[in-house]
């Protein structure tokens, strides 16, 4: 695999917690960075994702028509896509509604023993019926299990990537 | 018959050994530290062959066999990994993932469970199969125990213990296929079961967080399916 100079991370529908476990790597993450370049991510604060991005890292799974969007678009403008964490691997909480389908939760939440009903809908994306992970909908080349994966993990994966190889979490990593 | 003729030589991915002909082929393979991952098996309880997870090659056989629940035969030749032997397992691993809810970050089991420790010795990192997304219920109605059948893998091991040592038959399996469930006495809530002794032996070996001690949830209390070799040796002395 040729080299890793540019990396990207994104939030799909998750906790927000594998990107708390990624800065967890704490000074690990000031040498990793030295190797490459972060040029899209919540914690940076480009707007539009670039044409060519390295690797990818996913958060989370697909839940509404957004990030159905936003990962075809990644997909195809990403040379290593990494499936971050159980959301994005298995659905994990996030697809806990799909026994039930969407209806019935929004329901739950906007209208049921609430004063003023309504089910939101300007400003936010429609959900979709079944929450997916993220290789259900677009090719994935690395899967990382863990909920969160741990920072160590993490550390390996991208340690890996940077050396030019496409790591493989099997026995390494379990899932929860 | 003489001590010789109860003796079987095969070979063992390609080491020979000898076994009691008594025995299967995981018996004889565990006892020569060959490890065959298995799921529905426990030491203890009779056979099932229900997990097919200990699926391995006999030469001439025209499928593969399940450990478990087959006998050593004089001059058989067994291979327990292979590509072809890992991906079975693999597929029937997701094939459990899949059929049920197993949401392990938020699940009792979690850290303390074998199928998910299966999925990690196994290598297996995410489901190629689509996710079932079953509506299953969880019954909560016994005063100490839970069952909760997004978890359950229909291992049989809970009808196992519950009749062959407890003697109470308390557990049963209703329905086919996927849609089994396993019952407490005629589909009654646990918590009005006649014939229940809350021994809590059925929770000690479930394999998975579908049977949990109220008590034990957030806990990380490790379950304890090892007692049953020992409580079966010491029942057979009482009756000598
Ligand atoms: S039973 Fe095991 S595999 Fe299933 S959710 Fe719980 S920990 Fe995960
Ligand atoms: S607690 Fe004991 S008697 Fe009750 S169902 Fe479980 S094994 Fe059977
Ligand atoms: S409840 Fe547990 S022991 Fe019983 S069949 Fe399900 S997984 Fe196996
Ligand atoms: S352990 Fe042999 S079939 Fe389950």
């Amino acid at each position: 695999m040729s080299e890793v100079k540019t990396l990207a991370t994104v939030w799909l529908d998750g906790c927000s917690g594998c990107h708390m476990s990624l800065l967890d790597l704490d000074e690990r993450l000031i040498e990793l960075s030295s190797q490459f370049q972060l040029v899209y991510s919540p914690l940076v604060d480009r707007k539009t994702f670039p044409d060519r991005v390295d690797v990818t890292l996913v958060e989370g799974a697909v839940a509404s028509v957004d990030d159905l969007k936003k990962i075809r678009k990644i997909r195809e403008h990403t040379r290593v896509l990494v499936s971050l964490g159980d959301c994005a691997l298995t659905g994990n909480v996030s697809a806990m509604r799909n026994t039930v389908g969407v209806q019935p939760v929004l329901f739950r939440v906007y209208e049921e023993n609430v004063l003023q009903k309504q089910i939101p809908t300007i400003g936010v994306p429609a959900l979709l019926d079944r929450v997916c992970p993220v290789h259900e909908v677009v090719p994935v080349d690395v899967f990382v299990p863990g909920c969160p994966p741990s920072a160590d993990t993490i550390y390996q994966v991208l340690s890996e990537l940077l050396a030019g190889r496409v790591p493989s979490l099997g026995g390494v990593a379990h899932f929860g | 018959m003489s001590g010789e003729a109860n003796v079987r030589t095969l070979t063992v991915d390609g080491e020979e050994i000898s076994a009691r002909a008594d025995q299967t082929i995981l018996e004889a393979a565990r006892e020569h530290n060959v490890g065959i991952p298995t799921l529905c098996h426990l030491e203890g309880l009779s056979e099932v062959g229900a997990c097919r997870l200990c699926l391995v090659e006999v030469k001439g056989a025209r499928r593969l066999l399940p450990a478990c629940v087959t006998r050593v035969e004089e001059g058989m030749e067994v291979t327990t990994h292979s590509p072809k032997i890992d991906r079975y397992r693999t597929m029937i691993l997701e094939l459990f993932f899949a059929e049920r809810n197993h949401i392990c970050s938020i699940c009792v089991a979690n850290g303390n469970c074998e199928l998910q420790s299966l999925a990690l010795t196994l290598g297996m990192t995410h489901v190629e199969i689509p996710y079932q997304y079953p509506q299953l219920p969880v019954d909560a109605s016994h005063p100490r125990f839970t069952v909760d059948h997004n978890r359950c893998v229909l291992c049989t091991r809970c009808v196992r213990v519950c009749s062959e040592i407890e003697g109470a038959n308390t557990w049963g399996v209703m329905g086919r296929g996927a849609q089994s469930l396993v019952i407490t006495d005629l589909k009654e809530p646990w918590g009005d079961s006649e014939t229940c002794t809350s021994c809590g032996k059925c929770v000690q070996v479930c394999p998975t967080g579908a049977l949990f001690e109220k008590s034990s949830v957030g806990s990380k209390v490790r379950k304890h399916p090892e007692f049953l070799p020992y409580l079966r040796i010491m029942r057979e002395e009482d009756q000598a």
